[in-house]
């Protein structure tokens, strides 16, 4: 019963309301006004706000980058790295000064001719010149940085197998990489998902001859100033080889083979040595020496400090852990990558264990 | 028959509608074939999706700031996906992807084009309704269906999809890949098949609405851009959706019937699947075919909003009228050949990737001119700073500083570094998010005493809404280029597995406390919007002095929009301050605009439309 009455009231309630508000309503239908229309004092301070707002677009973009610009990658490590940070050089500054031109005669325009009684507007509808300029700019603008991204797009994707290259094939399952070396004939193995069985991960036809000295590991060394040509695999959904200090990317598509090709110039030694890369990893162990106290006053273990490696991520949504999807990337001298693989097993000494 | 004599037609046709019958609550609000309830109930849906996956984003943003940190409020909104307030990682790809998909489709497609194309086609054209006032509630009442669908997919056991909203195969395709693939994928499918056929009737309703029931004189040169730009979006969306739809029923056909088109050699949780000779390019492919106009159907009626509304309140014509139908169109074309510059990287041959980079940088070239014409029109005017004035400013800034980075993704050899990391992200949120959910707020600011009768919505508060937004905005998303140049990958759960990324955690918090204080602003939007539309103050019946036909009607709404005969149309839309032949006054005197359905006066000399 209680519940009943109360459920009435609501209703009741509601209804009352209700009616308030159609009485509120009709009492108001007749109020005609301008208020919600600019007025001269309207136009004036939002003019003035206008400009403000200018000054705060330049002022977030000098504070990001005084605040942000270490964290950026340092300088490319691969020949063709160097082509992609001289084009996007130039096409930022491009995009900056004309940013910041153009933004600047927004709202600059927006200021000065805000609104005001005796002011009339200036009928102004066509102006053939002027449209041929804005148009004949970007496109001359335009023509230079296309062809300049076409030559640079085209000499990174065109691999000339007369150059050699060492050939590497990365390997992506959910949620990890290997990599495989040809061996000792620089050739790789057959393989098809589905010879996958025990040990032979990678699926490597047994009976094929080159596929008898592959070498598959978990880490991928690479020599500096060699060319090394990647053949990108995938046994089940779309990942993608990143690998940033490179500015190397290609997707690896199951049923497919693609490809990419660089030649690394810096070793990961030097790479520590940089003046970017030294600022950035002290200032990220400041910050993880902050976590480190606060997760030991929580009775946590506190985190190790970190050393710069370069890094191989995954860059295409892959599943649950695409977020932890990564290779270690060491770039040594020839001698000491030569070391390193002979201590690795081929895959006829691991079928045989 | 003439056009002149169907015109007459209608004239005839229409004088029984002054008395119409009573109408139902039914056929008033819900199976309306009016286009003005129509679009309010496009407007609604949308805002109401809007909101859900604007809430999503809030949810990510907080993961991704505080990765460490326990939040309550994700078990409030999250449930059994966020036990002890940790968000689990499936639960968060999924929020990612069906943000994705909410704003793209649902608000900023059938939400933006689906509420301004309804109301101001017939009005601003001068025909009392659609062609077809049946296929376009089937078009709003499919889309309402697709729509609750996809919200219903929120709910099922094992999560919604969560492929990303690009929903590439084989991680779409196969529930062991990702758990969000199984009926969460299959209902996302089946939402969005419905979404094709709602947004293909829309279209066709537009185009053909446009090319033949515009009033007498209201030839297409002097159509506002408004009409122009949803004429474009309609052609556009009909040459592009199909291809969509026929890469979703492949990919239901690989999901449920064991067809081959998109996958091969595949091995997964153990097994050998027995699929064979398909190719995920090839989605990549058609997926993009529909998915790079899409990003214009998006941005093409945000622009004709912003074009009209800077015109009027410029008190000017829009500089280059010609120039700016001409880029519509261009850009138009040149959006169904681009589609390539998303897939740089996914293994095509590289020389198609030349192609697009080709095809890619020439669309800078239209978006240029619209810039600088815009810029054009309010120079020298005699602005009034109404709030859609300023959300129409902010659309250019934005537009402009989004469109800017397309130099550098659209560029193949640039776009191999910056691919798919945050760089992109923010991109494509100030170019085509940003933009154009500024342009549907214009929109609404603008033409809401149009919907609503009359009632204003209130300036303050608009202003307000307008200036944290703005700001907030740029807090969000210019900070985020950092984080792409950074290296760092999109649709991560958290990037602390990766020491080197550590130092980007405060620009996270940053952007995540602006994004919260953005967010926040959008109640205030909220608020204003709900209670002007009923205690809104009455504006005078043109309260912008505009010069299009849509204020010449009454506050109040009646079948057929014009109680009278239709008005017939003598000049274009633009003729602001337009001086008499001896430049003493206006062609008017006093009256700064010359509305559309005014004869040619004697005092003026005749402009070429």
């Amino acid at each position: 019963m209680t519940v009943f009455l109360v459920i009435l009231v609501i209703l009741l309630f509601g209804v009352a309301v209700w009616q308030m508000n159609r009485i509120f309503q009709l009492a108001r239908i007749k109020s005609t006004g301008f208020e919600d229309i600019a007025t001269a004092k309207d136009n004036n301070e939002q003019g003035y706000l206008m400009i403000a707002f200018l000054i705060f677009i330049y002022v977030i973009t000098g504070v990001s980058f005084y605040l942000w610009s270490g964290t950026l990658l340092p300088e490319a490590a691969s020949e063709h790295g160097g082509e992609i940070d001289n084009l996007m050089l130039i096409t930022m500054i491009l995009i900056f000064v004309v940013g910041i031109f153009t933004q600047a005669l927004l709202h600059y325009f927006a200021f000065v001719y805000r609104g005001n009684k005796p002011r009339k507007a200036l009928f102004y509808a066509d102006n053939d010149k002027l449209e041929f300029i804005w148009t004949i700019i970007p496109v001359i603008t335009l023509a230079g940085l296309i062809i300049y991204g076409l030559f640079t797009w085209t000499d990174i994707m065109n691999v000339d197998r007369d150059d050699d290259p060492l050939i590497i094939e990365l390997y992506a399952k959910q949620f990890a990489w290997d990599a495989r070396y040809g061996g000792n004939d620089n050739t790789l193995g057959e393989a098809n998902v589905r010879l996958i069985e025990g040990i032979n991960i990678l699926g490597l036809d047994p009976a094929d001859p080159n596929a008898q000295d592959d070498k598959i590991v978990k880490e991928l060394h690479l020599p500096v100033g060699r060319r090394v040509l990647f053949k990108i695999r995938s046994q089940d959904v779309l990942h993608s080889v990143y690998m940033p200090h490179f500015r190397a990317q290609m997707n690896s598509v199951p049923g497919m083979i693609t490809q990419f090709a660089f030649t690394p110039t810096i070793t990961t030694e030097e790479m520590r040595q940089t003046d970017h890369i030294q600022k950035k990893v002290k200032n990220i162990n400041e910050i993880r020496a902050e976590k480190s106290k606060e997760l030991a006053a929580k009775g946590e273990e506190p985190l190790d400090p970190y050393e710069f490696d370069y890094l191989l991520l995954c860059n295409k949504i892959c599943g649950v852990s695409h977020y932890n999807m990564q290779m270690k990337i060491i770039v040594e001298s020839e001698e000491d990558y030569n070391a390193w693989l002979a201590e690795q097993p081929t895959f006829a000494e691991q079928l045989k264990r | 028959m003439s056009a002149l004599a169907q015109v007459s037609d209608m004239e005839d046709h229409h004088e029984d509608h002054g008395h119409h019958v009573k109408q139902t609550f039914v056929t008033k609000y819900i199976f309306s074939y009016d286009h003005k309830m129509i679009s309010k109930q496009y407007m609604i849906t949308g805002i109401v999706m809007g909101v859900i996956g604007i809430l999503m984003s809030l949810l990510f943003r907080l993961q991704l700031a505080w990765p460490d940190h326990k939040f309550t409020i994700y078990e409030v909104f999250l449930g059994k996906w966020a036990t002890d307030g940790v968000m689990d990682p499936n639960i968060y790809l999924a929020l990612v992807t069906i943000h994705g998909t909410i704003m793209v489709f649902f608000v900023l497609t059938a939400g933006l084009s689906g509420t301004f194309s309804n109301l101001l086609i017939p009005l601003q054209i001068g025909a009392r309704d659609m062609a077809s006032g049946f296929l376009n509630m089937m078009s709003f009442w499919l889309f309402f269906i697709s729509a609750a669908i996809m919200t219903m997919s929120l709910f099922v056991e094992a999560g919604p999809a969560s492929a990303g909203w690009t929903i590439y195969p084989p991680l779409s395709a196969l529930p062991q890949a990702i758990p969000g693939s199984g009926a969460g994928m299959t209902l996302w499918l089946i939402s969005l098949a419905i979404f094709i056929a709602s947004s293909l009737l829309g279209s066709l309703n537009f185009i053909v609405t446009i090319l033949n029931l515009r009033t007498k004189g209201m030839s297409m040169t002097r159509m506002p851009l408004t009409v122009w730009s949803f004429l474009v979006t309609a052609m556009v969306g009909l040459v592009s959706f199909p291809v969509l739809f026929s890469a979703a029923l492949m990919l239901i056909m690989d999901r449920s019937f064991g067809t081959s088109f998109f996958l091969s050699d595949i091995y997964i949780a153990g097994e050998v699947l027995h699929h064979q000779g398909g190719s995920p390019v090839l989605f990549e492919h058609l997926f993009w075919f529909l998915g790079h106009p899409e990003v214009y159907i998006v941005i093409l009626p945000a622009m004709g909003i912003v074009s009209e509304i800077l015109a009027t309140n410029s008190r000017k014509p829009i500089f280059g009228y010609r120039a700016m139908v001409a880029s519509l169109l261009s850009i138009a074309f040149l959006s169904t050949i681009v589609w390539g510059h998303h897939m740089f990287v996914s293994g095509m041959n590289p020389f198609l990737g030349s192609v697009f980079t080709f095809t890619t940088l020439l669309i800078a070239i239209p978006s240029a001119v619209k810039a600088f014409n815009w810029i054009t029109t309010i120079w020298r005017g005699n602005i009034q700073m109404n709030v859609a004035m300023l959300w129409a400013i902010g659309f250019v800034s934005t537009f402009i500083t989004g469109g800017l980075t397309g130099i550098v993704v659209g560029d193949s050899a640039l776009d191999i570094n910056v691919h798919d990391t945050y760089f992109v992200v923010a991109h494509f949120h100030l170019v085509m998010g940003v933009s154009a959910a500024y342009g549907f707020l214009a929109g609404i600011y603008h033409w809401f005493p149009k919907m609503f009768e009359g009632r204003l919505m209130n300036k303050k508060l608009g202003y307000i809404h307008f200036w944290i937004t703005a700001i907030g905005a740029y807090g969000i998303f210019f900070p985020m280029h950092f984080v792409g140049l950074a290296g760092l990958p999109r649709r991560y759960y958290t990037n602390t597995e990766f020491p080197y990324f550590d130092d980007l955690a405060d620009i996270n918090v940053v952007m995540t406390v602006f994004a919260i204080i953005t967010i926040s602003a959008q109640f205030i939007f909220l608020y204003n919007f709900i209670h002007s539309m009923f205690f809104g103050k009455m504006g005078p019946k043109n309260p912008w002095n505009a010069t299009t036909l849509e204020w010449t009607t009454e506050h109040k709404h009646i079948h057929g929009n014009w109680a009278g005969a239709i008005p017939h149309v003598y000049r274009w839309a633009y003729d602001y301050s337009k001086l008499n032949k001896d430049e003493t006054d206006y062609v008017i005197a006093g009256q700064d605009f010359i509305p559309q359905n005014v004869p040619l006066m004697d005092n003026e000399d005749e402009t070429e439309h």
